[in-house]
């Protein structure tokens, strides 16, 4: 489980987030929606700790991780993985190197359990031949599913995914959407998915935040989001003919 | 000047954290060893095209302007040596490097900025200044006085060619030249020189590299302030030395 409270940030006077205070369940997948540059990418990196909030505190189960020394936020950060939003392979490595690396850096596993460990993942991500290519010969939607696998190679207890379908197209989109709700309830992750695609919201919703000009806004489950009477959340959700035409 | 003030301030502050202690000694090691052939190795051709027309430019340079029949010739072999050991190997193939390798490594690092590989690699707990800049900064300083010895001795061919078969200076003449009140504390004036070439290079691009902000344009601009930052410092380091060194 991860708490945030009370998270403040801004940029050069620009208050970005705005005492933001929500819990993401373990074993859910947990979205935080809301429009382009609602504040929800830095919600997240302020999560990870890639941005140091101004106020506030992030919890993972009961650990403040901005008040944490290096080593024991490096220890912290071990049991995170992320897939970001262009999958942030590393380009000289290949597909099988991407997945083992983190194992090579942090546990002592010969050579053998490694290359076992990848290709498990590569399975549970449904690729296959791919572990000598490098990240230049794969689509959009294998170099997310790589970008999963390296994620899970350590066993994370937190997933965090930054738009994991921006740039796919529907069927593939739909495919990422369940392997991360898979993953999730396999492994009884806490994921954090970050998102401003509805068909995902709809499909994998479990905790929902809707984030609006970096207020937390509404939050809930998608059973509840279309019965909403937030007017912003609404102006978002509704937004796309297809939905205006599910709520006529 | 504060921002000037700001970038030094950013810098020795990454400094510190880029020699930090390895997470993994083996995996850095491989990293080193692959930076070398990256930054080093691939920069031998350049270097030693380089450094033959120096050498050769110099020794024809040299020749024209000893006309005089008391002046030996020889001097034409004992200028070229001089001028490449002394300033045209180190320094000169350091502004070329700052050029290739310099843009190179901070477009490369800063190409990992925004793609988020750097912020993978925080993610997965690894200290990224000292995973991506450090094995760089070791290679350049382990492998840079090699291609600088390199270039000294391709130079002193080049003047050769160029003096003896351009009928400047007759075979004996240039080698006596060559061998003439040689200073071998020269060389290490020279080495020295470019083992703090090398750090400056590496690190300076590295550090424009790492705290590049934005998309592909910025990763042009941190690769252009990389060269003119490295090759301005490099010039006030040699100017430093030199007076250290041998005035």
């Amino acid at each position: 489980m991860i708490e945030v409270k009370n998270i403040n940030k801004s940029f050069e006077n620009k208050l970005v987030l705005n005492g933001v205070t929500f819990t993401f369940q373990a074993g859910k997948t947990n979205l935080i929606i809301g429009a382009s540059g609602s504040g929800k990418t830095t919600l997240i990196k302020c999560m990870v700790g890639l941005h140091q909030p101004d106020q506030g505190v992030v919890n993972f189960d009961g650990r403040d991780f901005h008040v944490l020394h290096s080593k024991e936020k490096r220890l912290l950060r071990q049991e995170i993985g992320m897939l970001f939003q262009g999958g942030a392979l590393f380009d000289y490595m290949t597909v099988g190197e991407n997945i083992m690396f983190p194992l090579t850096m942090f546990s002592d596993a010969s050579e053998e359990e490694k290359i076992e460990r990848a290709n498990f993942c590569l399975q549970r991500v449904n690729l296959f031949n791919a572990f000598h290519l490098y990240p230049s010969e794969l689509s959009g939607g294998m170099m997310k599913r790589v970008a999963i696998a390296r994620a899970i190679s350590m066993n994370p207890k937190y997933l965090f995914c930054d738009e994991p379908n921006s740039g796919l197209d529907p069927k593939t989109a739909v495919i990422i959407d369940n392997l991360i709700q898979e993953i999730t309830q396999e492994y009884n992750i806490t994921t954090v998915v970050n998102t401003h695609d509805m068909n995902s919201v709809m499909q994998i919703g479990d905790n929902i935040a809707f984030v609006h000009q970096g207020v937390l806004s509404w939050s809930g489950s998608k059973d509840s989001i279309m019965k909403s009477d937030n007017k912003e959340l609404n102006d978002f959700v509704f937004a796309s003919e297809l939905f205006k035409k599910l709520r006529s | 000047m504060f921002l000037t003030l700001r970038h030094i301030g950013r810098y020795f502050s990454m400094l510190s954290q880029v020699f930090s202690r390895p997470e993994k000694g083996n995996v850095y090691w491989k990293k080193i060893v692959y930076e070398m052939h990256h930054i080093g190795l691939n920069s031998l051709a350049i270097v030693s095209i380089i450094s033959i027309f120096m050498g050769a430019v110099v020794a024809i340079q040299t020749g024209l302007q000893l006309e005089s029949p008391f002046i030996p010739k020889y001097l034409i072999g004992y200028a070229t040596r001089e001028s490449l050991i002394l300033e045209f190997s180190p320094t000169m193939i350091a502004l070329i490097l700052a050029g290739k390798v310099g843009s190179s490594i901070a477009s490369e690092i800063g190409t990992m900025r925004v793609t988020e590989q750097i912020d993978a690699l925080e993610i997965m707990g690894i200290n990224s200044k000292a995973f991506i800049i450090q094995p760089k900064i070791i290679a350049a300083v382990l492998f840079f006085p090699f291609l600088v010895i390199i270039s000294m001795s391709i130079g002193m061919v080049g003047g050769y060619l160029a003096g003896v078969f351009g009928g400047l200076v007759s075979h004996n003449d240039f080698m006596y030249g060559l061998n003439y009140w040689f200073e071998p504390f020269y060389i290490l004036y020279a080495l020295v020189k470019t083992i703090f070439f090398a750090f400056v290079i590496s690190s300076i691009s590295g550090y424009f590299g790492y705290f590049t902000e934005g998309g592909a344009l910025d990763v042009g601009k941190s690769s252009t302030k990389a060269v003119v930052y490295s090759s301005i410092v490099i010039l006030i380091i040699n100017f430093t030395l030199t007076q250290l060194m041998l005035a």
